[in-house]
């Protein structure tokens, strides 16, 4: 499980370089987020463009990680795939997470919200 | 001609660990490439398979150091397939598959679900699901309709 990141003032990007994010790598995803997420921008975005299939361990992982980051903070998920996209919106998750079809989409709507 | 196959049965297994639900799903998509699968039933496949793996890796052979065999049956039948997963791990709890309600996501932040979306997802889209406990071996099956397509 590779994660690489970038920061566009305000915003820190952080994506994921492998195509699952299952039961597999959860475990090693969420620790890996939360070492990349410690104390940085308020705004994270999670780019999901390299992954195809996410399964509920790695549903729970990106919960968990966003709950470590704290409700003073923000991750938004961008660039969901068909199936990774279907996962989020059966289990409702797309209540709770602000997801955008792409990254520039979302780097466009977020440096514009207030915080 | 059809271009599907008339009968068409996956065998395999698979020892648990971390690694199994993704052995077992490239092991039944390979299998059920003749059908040419449209990508919503794969999805749908690949959701519960791993789901159900996934279960039986956690909770029927919890212990790393003692992992065991997983069997994966698969059938082709009339609008979709019919799976059976065979373990000799611990049994379901009360022998009997739990509800898999949606996870609750009106809820606080702190408290919003970081697990409980398995089975939730496993019901979404199998069917007839029954587990049978028999001597040391679990039987879990089910129905999964998918949309055969018969091109001429």
């Amino acid at each position: 499980m590779e994660l690489s990141t970038k920061t566009e003032d305000p915003i820190l990007i952080v994506s994921v370089n492998d195509d699952r994010i299952d039961a597999a790598v959860a475990i090693e995803f969420k620790d890996a987020m939360r070492t990349e997420t410690l104390d940085g921008p308020k705004i994270v975005v999670l780019d999901l463009s390299a992954v195809n299939f996410i399964d509920s361990s790695g549903l729970g992982a990106i919960v968990a990680s966003m709950k470590h980051m704290g409700q003073d903070r923000t991750l938004a998920l961008a660039g969901l795939t068909p199936t990774v996209d279907k996962v989020f919106r059966l289990t409702r998750m797309d209540t709770v997470f602000s997801l955008f079809a792409t990254l520039d989409g979302a780097l466009d709507e977020l440096c514009n919200r207030p915080t | 001609m059809s271009s599907q196959p008339a009968t068409l049965c996956v065998t395999f297994s698979v020892i648990s660990g971390v690694f199994a639900a993704r052995k077992a799903l490239s092991k039944l998509l390979d299998g059920l490439a003749p059908l040419n699968l449209a990508s919503d039933d794969t999805d749908s496949i690949k959701m519960v398979l791993a789901e159900v793996l996934n279960n039986i890796v956690e909770h029927g052979y919890p212990n790393p150091q003692t992992p065991g065999p997983i069997g994966v049956q698969c059938t082709l039948v009339d609008n979709g397939l019919d799976i059976a997963l065979t373990d000799t791990g611990l049994p379901m709890p009360n022998d009997e598959p739990p509800i898999g309600n949606a996870p609750n996501t009106d809820v606080q932040f702190v408290d919003l679900p970081e697990g409980g979306f398995g089975w939730f997802l496993i019901k979404m889209f199998a069917q007839d699901i029954t587990y049978k406990r028999s001597g040391d071996i679990n039987t879990l099956s089910f129905h999964l309709p998918i949309r055969l397509t018969i091109s001429a």
